[in-house]
C-alpha cells in the first residue's frame, strides 16, 4: 500500500511574484521501499522535501499529496510531525540555550501526546537517548549541549540522523544529508538511517551525489529536472548518473518534449 | 532586633550630626538642580514626565495588614536566605525580618541602627561613591531616605548563602515616594552574595527611588542580584555605585520585570589592577512599561576585564533603552571588555533603543560591543515544529531560552528559580513541555 502519493504538485515560493519552484511532481512511495531524489542545484529537489515537511515559505498552488490515506496539505508541519513524517534538514538550526535533551524530550512528548500516550518517563527517555547515540556513535556530552549550537556541520548532519533515530518516524524525508560528511561519517548515518528500514516505513533521500546510495540502497532512484520528476530507474540510474553526469537525462527530455 | 524607640536612644549618645548634614547637603543639591529633563543626554530616552508632574507624599509606615503581609510571603527566600531585612516604604520592620545566624565578621542591619554607633563603616563610606552630584534622583535619594540596609563583611569572611534585602512599597489612594537606600561594604577578600528585591503591595501609584553603594576591598567577591518586581502602576529609579579595588571581583544580576517606567544607572569603577566586573540584565516587560538601563563600565585601571550581557524581551507596546557605556582611563592598558545586548520584539508595537557607548584613552586594549534586536527567529520555530512542537510551544520555548540565558547564569537559587517561574508563566508556557527542566539541565553553563 502506498505510504506517500504526491499527485501533480506545484509549489512556488509564498511571496508576491513568488517563484514557481515544483511544475507537477509525481511519485508514489509505498510503505518498505527507500527513494532517491537526485538533480541539480536548483531542480527543486530540497523545495519538495521542505513542502512534505509542511513548510510555509512555499505555497502550494496545485495538486495533492496523500500521506497514510490521508491529505497531508490540510495538515501544519507540527501535525505532520507528530503523524511520523521527519525532515532531516539539509542546514539544521542552532537553538541556543535550549538542550538536546529538553528538545527531544518535548519532540517525542508531542508525537506521545497525540497518539494518546503518556508522557514518557525519564528512565525509558535516557534509556532511548543512550541506545541511539551508540548507534550513531556520539559522545554523551551531547545530549546536554545546546540543539545544533557551536557544532561543526558533520556534527550537526550526525545530530539530524540521531533525531530521526530518537524520533523513529513512518516516513523519513533526508535532505542532502550527506553533504559536508566525510566517509566514516558518512558510513555512520547510513547505519542510522538504515535502521529505520521496516516493512511499515519509507525514506526518501535527497540528494546530489550517488554515494551516500553506496551506504542506504534505493529501491527507486528518480531523476528531478526544472520542477518535475523527468526519470525513474532503479539504483543502478545513480551510478549511471554518478558516471555520466545530468546533460543526457537533459538531452532525453528534450526530444521527447 | 532593634526597636525604633532604641534607635531613638542610641542616636541621642552617638554623634549623628553628620547624617543630618548628608541630607541637608542631599536635599539642597536636589533643589538646585530639579528632575532631569529629557534635553539631557543621560535622560533623553526616558520619559520622565510621569514621574515630574505627580506629588508624591512620603511613604508612611506600615507594617500591618494581610497585603503586607501576603507580599512578605510571597517574595521571601525563606530559609535560603542567611539573612533577610524587610522594609515596607523604606521603613525597617524587624517583625517581618529574619536575622539568622551570621557567622562572625558578617553584620547586617538596618542603617538608622548603623547610624548609631560612631564606628559603624555607615559613617566612613555612605555616600562616598554614589555622591549627591551623580544624578538628581541620587541627591533626592539622600536628602530624603529614612533607612535602608548596611552589610557590612570584615576582612577575610565569607557568608555562604545570599543576604536578601526586601523592599516592600504599599500604594494608598496618594501617590507616595520611598528611598531604600542600601550600602554594601566588604573588607579585602571578604565575600558575600546579596539581593534586592524591589516589590508592590497594591495596585497605586507609588514611586521606588533607590540608591545603592557597593565597595568591595582588594581581592573582595560580590554577588549582587536585583529583582525589580514592583507593581505595574510603579514607578523605579535606581543608582547602583561600584566601587573595586585591586582583584575585586563584581558580579551582578539585574531583572527588571514590574514597573511602569523604571530606569537603571549601574556605575562600576574598576579602581585598580585585576578588578573585574561581569554585568548581567534581563529585561522582561510587556504593556506600556518602559525600562531604561544605564551603565558604565569605568576602567580606571589596567589589566581589569569586564563582561556584559543585557537580554530584553519586549511585548505589547513595551520600549526598552540600554545604554552601555565603557570608559577605558588613560594608562588602563590591556582592558578587556565585552559588551552584548540583545533585544527579543514579541510584537511589532514594542520598541528598542540600544546603543553602545566606547570612550577609550589607551591604546592596548580589547573592547568589543554588538546588539541584535528582532523578532523570534522563524527558522528556529520551524525546527521546532518539523519535530512536533506546537506554534505557539515552540515561540513561547524560544522566547524562554532567550531569557534563560540570563538567569542559568545567576547562582542565588532562589533569584533563579523565582526568575525562570515567572518567565515559564509570564509567557504562559504549556505545562507539557516543562519549561523549568530546561534550565536544570543545563548545569554546565552555570559555571559561566
Amino acid at each position: 500500500m502506498s505510504l506517500l502519493e504526491i499527485k501533480n504538485l506545484h509549489a512556488r515560493v509564498a511571496a508576491p511574484g513568488g517563484r514557481d519552484i515544483l511544475k507537477g511532481v509525481d511519485l508514489t512511495i509505498n510503505a518498505g521501499e527507500v527513494h532517491a531524489i537526485m538533480g541539480k542545484n536548483g531542480s527543486g529537489k530540497s523545495t519538495l522535501a521542505q513542502v512534505l515537511a509542511g513548510r510555509e515559505t512555499y505555497e502550494v498552488t496545485q495538486g495533492e499529496v496523500i500521506y497514510d490515506g490521508k491529505d497531508l496539505l490540510e495538515r501544519s508541519a507540527e501535525e505532520r510531525a507528530r503523524e511520523g513524517i521527519f525532515l532531516a534538514f539539509q542546514y539544521p538550526v542552532e537553538i541556543p540555550g535550549v538542550s538536546t535533551d529538553y528538545f527531544l524530550k518535548a519532540a517525542v512528548n508531542a508525537v506521545r501526546k497525540h497518539r494518546g500516550q503518556p508522557e514518557i518517563d525519564p528512565k525509558s527517555f535516557i534509556e532511548l537517548l543512550r541506545s541511539k547515540m551508540e548507534l550513531l556513535k556520539m559522545d554523551p556530552t551531547f545530549r546536554s549541549r545546546a540543539v545544533n549550537e557551536g557544532f561543526s556541520g558533520g556534527e550537526k548532519k550526525r545530530n539530524e540522523i540521531f533525531q530521526m533515530a530518537v524520533m523513529n518516524p513512518r516516513l523519513a524525508l533526508m535532505d542532502e544529508t550527506d553533504s559536508g560528511l566525510d566517509i566514516d561519517a558518512l558510513k555512520v548515518v547510513a547505519n542510522g538511517a538504515n535502521s529505520l528500514r521496516g516493512p511499515d516505513r519509507a525514506i526518501l533521500l535527497v540528494t546530489h551525489y550517488q554515494r551516500l546510495l553506496n551506504y542506504i540502497q534505493p529501491d527507486s532512484v528518480h531523476v528531478m529536472m526544472d520542477g518535475r520528476i523527468v526519470k525513474s530507474g532503479d539504483k543502478g540510474l545513480a551510478l549511471e548518473l554518478e558516471e555520466k553526469g545530468y546533460d543526457w537525462v537533459e538531452k532525453e527530455v528534450r526530444q521527447l518534449a | 532586633m532593634t526597636q525604633v524607640a532604641d534607635d531613638q536612644m542610641a542616636e541621642s549618645i552617638a554623634d549623628s550630626s553628620w547624617i543630618d548634614e548628608l541630607r541637608r547637603r542631599g536635599a539642597a543639591q536636589f533643589e538646585s538642580v530639579g528632575y532631569p529633563s529629557t534635553k539631557s543626554e543621560e535622560w533623553r530616552f526616558t520619559q520622565l514626565a510621569p514621574i515630574t508632574r505627580t506629588r508624591f507624599r512620603p511613604a508612611g509606615r506600615e507594617s500591618h495588614g494581610k497585603l503586607i503581609a501576603e507580599t512578605v510571603a510571597q517574595f521571601s527566600f525563606g530559609k535560603e536566605a542567611a539573612a533577610e531585612l524587610v522594609f515596607v516604604n523604606g521603613f525597617f520592620e524587624p517583625q517581618l525580618s529574619r536575622l539568622g545566624k551570621l557567622s562572625l565578621g558578617v553584620r547586617v542591619m538596618n542603617l538608622a541602627e548603623a547610624f548609631a554607633s560612631d564606628s559603624s563603616p555607615a559613617r566612613q563610606h555612605l555616600a562616598k561613591y554614589a555622591t549627591i552630584d551623580a544624578n538628581p534622583f541620587v541627591a533626592l535619594n539622600t536628602g530624603s531616605f529614612r533607612d535602608g540596609a548596611l552589610v557590612h563583611v570584615a576582612r577575610g569572611m565569607a557568608i555562604e548563602h545570599p543576604i536578601h534585602l526586601l523592599f516592600v512599597s504599599t500604594a494608598g489612594e496618594q501617590p507616595t515616594i520611598s528611598h531604600p537606600r542600601v550600602l554594601i561594604v566588604l573588607e579585602p577578600a571578604a565575600q558575600a552574595s546579596v539581593v534586592e528585591s524591589y516589590c508592590g503591595a497594591g495596585e497605586g501609584v507609588y514611586f521606588t527611588n533607590a540608591v545603592t553603594e557597593i565597595v568591595a576591598g582588594p581581592g573582595a567577591r560580590i554577588d549582587h542580584c536585583k529583582l525589580q518586581q514592583e507593581s505595574l502602576s510603579a514607578f523605579h529609579v535606581a543608582t547602583m555605585q561600584v566601587e573595586l579595588n585591586r582583584s575585586a571581583d563584581f558580579v551582578s544580576h539585574s531583572a527588571s520585570v514590574g514597573s511602569r517606567i523604571t530606569r537603571n544607572d549601574l556605575n562600576v569603577i574598576m579602581a585598580d589592577e585585576h578588578a573585574q566586573a561581569t554585568v548581567n540584565g534581563l529585561v522582561l516587560i510587556g504593556g506600556e512599561q518602559h525600562v531604561d538601563n544605564h551603565t558604565m563600565l569605568d576602567h580606571a585601571s589596567a589589566n581589569c576585564p569586564s563582561h556584559e550581557l543585557y537580554k530584553h524581551v519586549l511585548d505589547g507596546k513595551a520600549t526598552g533603552v540600554f545604554k552601555g557605556k565603557i570608559l577605558v582611563r588613560p594608562g588602563a592598558q590591556k582592558t578587556d571588555s565585552k559588551q552584548t545586548s540583545k533585544t527579543l520584539l514579541l510584537s511589532d508595537d514594542a520598541a528598542m533603543n540600544s546603543q553602545p557607548a566606547l570612550e577609550i584613552y589607551a591604546d592596548d586594549v580589547k573592547c568589543t560591543h554588538g546588539s541584535t534586536i528582532g523578532p523570534v527567529d522563524e527558522e528556529q520555530v520551524f525546527y521546532l515544529r518539523s519535530r512536533g512542537v506546537g506554534m505557539d510551544a515552540a515561540r513561547h520555548l524560544l522566547t524562554y531560552a532567550f531569557a534563560a540565558d540570563i538567569t542559568r547564569r545567576i547562582k542565588v537559587e532562589p533569584v533563579r528559580r523565582r526568575l525562570e517561574n515567572l518567565m515559564a508563566a509570564q509567557h504562559g508556557l504549556p505545562q507539557d513541555l516543562r519549561i523549568t527542566d530546561l534550565g536544570a539541565h543545563d548545569e554546565a553553563a552555570r559555571n559561566l
